[in-house]
């Protein structure tokens, strides 16, 4: 057992784990952040993906043990109040879920890639949304709305960023 | 903004699904929970000889390990198929035996032999590795075409020669006699692949045994909790039903294969009473890949004749397929009703003849996966049409037009009768969307960056709604597929609706509140929709064969129907008028031509009240039915596919997919086009990208999505989606259903182009670039010979 200590959307947690656990484990069994999930053993679905350290990962394939003092941010994390994240709205507005188990994954790594290309001043097209989303895999949805989705909510957050500014 | 039928309303169910607050199995925990791992067998076919389980049982955490002997000694049935079908000559199906832990014989890689329970997940999977399991491997046979070669190993005492059954339809001398005196005739083979359905959330299960109460709760991933119920407790003889709560919560897709009750839920359940604790388990994706019901792998010879003008005069078909080593729950029908029914397509077909072989294989069980079976005899009638209009030199298009059936009702010669449709109008459509008229241009541009471009055409049509229970039961079916639902008016007006139907990522939440809003006139917020738990609801049969529109909404509209004739007494005697004079609109209830009205919410109250109701009249608004339908719908469209190869690679791009869709009513175009959507993308997959495959051995080569190619966003393009409706008249809503049209249309479509593309028709799914390669090497090959 190793003491593994994280800010986790935004409050620092602390706990005794087995050295095995795997950070999608710590963030479903130990906090109880069930909206992150697990489809594969393989790093192929993408359905655990969480932020860490600003980046995107995939939370099956990393030690909890390993990120010792990262920052987590979660599916549960990124509303800000009562206000949900403009890639969650553009979800529900453009039908990009269906069984909604894949969609946790997709809405993070959209997030991610809205932000990567937006800090890159690249244009975020469809191809370049189809090819970022290689590790996240929808059964329900064909794909068509997810990329309608983060196609509108990368407008969206450009306007936010800019709004900020 | 409408909320009624036809709006494009945003998902209610979205808000907890985007936020991580959605409740899947797997996130449900229970007090004194523990975790179950299956010890698997790693042979196709091995005696079980005995079970070490001491190093397992000695390591700290582990709770228990059980096998099968003791499973069946606390008297477990056996898991049984649902649907009987007889033979040619009359004989039963040969269902052979299926314990939950194998006892004397593991038939499959992933059969179970045991199971370890343990205080964690972790510690239970280790367990798991430490019991020995002495196996004598036997030979095993992976292939339907070599599961009834002589001499291949058989898997089943009751089924020699590993055959399940000799099914016939239709009129075989005739439609010979109608083959032989053609003019022309298609003779093609075809393999339909087999694929994993793989919704993104595993299978999972906590079972809990109260032993104060004497009775189980199960939460568990399914598409239809009431049917695991009564098998549970039926044929499992788990617990009697009363003693038995099944609740399927948030489930994060199933696509058929959340139909079925598999030996871990049943194991779960008997394990919970065993160790006195909650037993969950979860499977992993590779577990997922190697227990999960597969579906297709059929072998098909099709052979369909036409006259000296191009009119289909007779259809045959051929075809072994492969069940795996046992019967699952509906594994029997798939490949018979719900699919030779179907040979007939689009087309007025006057001679057709069907023969089915199901076999037993080392592998692991097959059943109805998205489409089920439909698919199978959509990719026969659409691969042979295509073939067809090459070999006569034709255009394909043209070639179906001169053959769509036009007049409805229309009987088939494979039982179903159509009873309505417009082929026409949904070919035009496609073809307008697709401008097929500016293909030839786009063809010579792709040309001349080196590209083959390709356009291929699938006329489908299904059989949905499913379905008349009194017709179900003639042809060997075990339950009726009537649908139920009760709503209830409370008395603020507020209305919930219990339905039999199952959402998993069909948008229920949604679309059931809209016909509710649509018909009383009260905001869609005030609806809410319960499902999915067989204490809250009283019965209902689930979620699968494009049914809960059709049926599960019928239910509902009936249900409605007696709220509305009891709302219009309530207020006829109130507001003193004659009931007739009464109507229900805009969230009020008036008497027509007069100013006389009650809003919604004082009915409700009235009703609870009770105050001043009409003599003899019981208080209370709450109205339940039970609908059978009267005859399968029949959704049916037109897809075009085009593709652009590249020579060079074999690689196949979908430039543009088109879909022309007659669903009857549509209450939702936006879910509707979300479940074309993703039917079509499993289509594609299916064309292009999935195989599951097995070695000789049967050894399972594609156990996780690193052998498994799954559609990613990169392999498909936006949908271009039109519909054309015609309602459905069997039903109060007119719905046909449109959940499986996309799997079940699109195959055939993308074969299709591709084959048009490399100009050449020996060409399998999956098409990947190897194979399309080969197929183009081939091609020039016989081109350069001729």
């Amino acid at each position: 057992m190793t003491e593994v200590t994280m800010q986790v959307n935004g409050k620092s947690v602390t706990r005794d784990v087995p050295d095995t656990t795997l950070l999608s484990d710590f963030l479903r069994e130990e906090l109880r952040l069930t909206g992150t999930h697990v489809g594969c053993d393989t790093s192929q679905c993408g359905a655990c993906v969480v932020h860490m350290d600003g980046k995107a990962v995939k939370s099956c394939t990393a030690l909890a043990v390993a990120h010792s003092g990262a920052s987590v941010t979660t599916i549960e994390g990124i509303a800000s109040g009562g206000q949900l994240h403009p890639m969650q709205e553009a979800f529900n507005e453009h039908h990009g879920l269906q069984c909604g188990f894949c969609t946790t994954g997709m809405i993070m790594t959209g997030i991610d890639m809205v932000n990567r290309y937006q800090a890159e001043g690249k244009a975020l097209t469809e191809q370049a949304i189809r090819k970022e989303l290689e590790g996240n895999i929808c059964r329900c949805t064909g794909y068509h709305n997810i990329v309608k989705a983060i196609e509108d909510a990368a407008g969206r957050m450009s306007g936010m960023a800019q709004a900020a500014e | 903004m409408s909320t009624g039928i036809g709006a494009r309303v945003k998902r209610k169910e979205d808000k907890r699904f985007i936020t991580g607050k959605g409740k899947y199995t797997d996130d449900i925990r229970m007090e004194n929970q523990a975790y179950a791992a299956f010890v698997r067998s790693p042979h196709a076919h091995a005696k079980v000889t005995g079970i070490d389980k001491s190093a397992a049982l000695a390591m700290d955490g582990v709770v228990d390990v059980l096998d099968g002997h003791q499973l069946t000694g606390d008297g477990i049935g056996n898991l049984i198929c649902g649907w009987m079908i007889h033979s040619r000559d009359g004989s039963p199906m040969n269902m052979g035996a299926w314990s939950a832990l194998a006892t004397e014989k593991a038939r499959y890689v992933g059969d179970a032999v045991a199971v370890v329970i343990a205080e964690t997940q972790a510690i239970a999977r280790q367990a798991a590795e430490l019991v020995m399991v002495d196996y004598d491997e036997l030979p095993a046979v992976a292939f339907a075409d070599k599961a009834l070669d002589a001499g291949a190993p058989e898997i089943h005492d009751n089924a020699p020669g590993n055959l399940i059954y000799d099914w016939v339809i239709g009129e075989e001398e005739a439609t010979d006699a109608a083959l032989a005196s053609s003019a022309h005739v298609v003779d093609i083979d075809l393999t339909n692949n087999r694929l994993s359905p793989n919704p993104m959330e595993p299978r999972a299960a906590v079972a809990t045994f109260d032993e104060a109460e004497d009775h189980y709760t199960l939460y568990t991933t399914s598409q239809n909790p009431h049917v695991a119920r009564l098998v549970l407790s039926a044929f499992y003889q788990v617990a009697p039903e009363h003693k038995l709560r099944v609740i399927a919560p948030d489930v994060g897709g199933g696509f058929g294969s959340k139909i079925y009750i598999y030996p871990e839920e049943i194991t779960c359940l008997w394990a919970s009473m065993k160790t006195g604790r909650s037993v969950k388990w979860t499977a992993d994706r590779s577990e997922a890949f190697m227990t999960d019901a597969h579906g297709r792998d059929h072998i098909s010879r099709v052979r369909l004749g036409f006259d000296v003008n191009n009119k289909v005069t007779a259809m045959r078909v051929d075809t072994i397929a492969n069940l795996g080593a046992y019967m699952s729950l509906f594994s029997s029908v798939t490949p018979t009703y719900l699919h030779a029914t179907l040979y007939s397509g689009q087309y007025a077909i006057p001679n057709i003849f069907g023969n089915v072989k199901a076999v037993y294989t080392n592998t692991v069980p097959v059943d109805a996966y998205r489409g089920a079976g439909r698919p199978e005899a959509c990719y026969m009638i659409e691969r042979a049409m295509e073939v067809a209009a090459r070999e006569l030199d034709v255009d394909p298009a043209e070639l179906r037009r001169q053959n769509f059936i036009n007049e409805f009702p229309y009987q088939t010669p494979v039982i179903l009768q159509y009873d309505a449709g417009d082929f026409g109008g949904n070919l035009d459509k496609a073809m307008a969307a697709a401008d097929v008229a500016g293909f030839a241009a786009r063809k010579a541009e792709a040309a001349s960056r080196g590209k083959l471009r390709g356009l291929g055409y699938s006329c489908y049509i299904e059989a949905c709604g499913i379905a008349p229970s009194a017709a179900v039961g003639s042809l060997g079916s075990g339950v009726g597929l009537w649908e139920s639902a009760e709503v209830r008016v409370n008395p603020v007006g507020t209305i919930e609706v219990l339905t039999g139907s199952h959402s998993h990522g069909q948008g229920h939440e949604t679309t059931f509140c809209q016909i509710v809003s649509d018909r009383f006139g009260v905001p869609i917020e005030n609806v809410s929709i319960v499902h999915g738990d067989t204490d809250k609801v009283q019965f209902g049969m689930g979620t699968y064969g494009s049914r809960s529109g059709a049926v599960g909404m019928s239910a509902i509209v009936k249900a409605m129907d007696k709220i509305e004739a009891k709302v219009k007494k309530i207020a006829a005697h109130q507001l003193e008028a004659a009931e007739d004079d009464i109507v229900i609109e805009g969230g009020e209830v008036k008497v027509a031509g007069t100013d006389k009205k009650l809003a919604w919410h004082e009915i409700g109250l009235a009703a609870y009240t009770a105050h001043n109701l009409p003599p003899d009249m019981e208080p209370g608004l709450k109205e339940g039915a039970f609908y059978d339908p009267s005859n399968f719908t029949f959704p049916a469209g037109t897809y075009i596919a085009e593709v652009e190869v590249d020579p060079q690679t074999g690689v196949t791009d979908i430039i543009q997919f088109t879909a022309a869709d007659d669903f009857g009513t549509i209450i939702n175009p936006m879910i509707v086009e979300g479940q074309v959507h993703g039917g079509v993308a499993q289509g594609i997959g299916q064309a292009l990208l999935e195989q599951v495959v097995y070695d000789d051995d049967g050894q399972l080569i594609t156990g996780s999505y690193m052998d498994y190619a799954m559609p990613r966003a990169d392999d498909v393009p936006f949908y271009t989606i039109e519909h054309n409706t015609t309602v459905a008249p069997s039903n109060p809503l007119g719905i046909k259903g449109c959940g499986e049209a996309g799997a079940i249309g699109a195959p055939p479509a993308v074969i299709n182009a591709i084959t048009d593309a490399i100009g050449t028709d020996a060409l399998s799914m999956p098409a990947t670039p190897q194979k399309v390669w080969s197929a183009l090497q081939g091609a020039a090959t016989q081109q350069a010979a001729e």
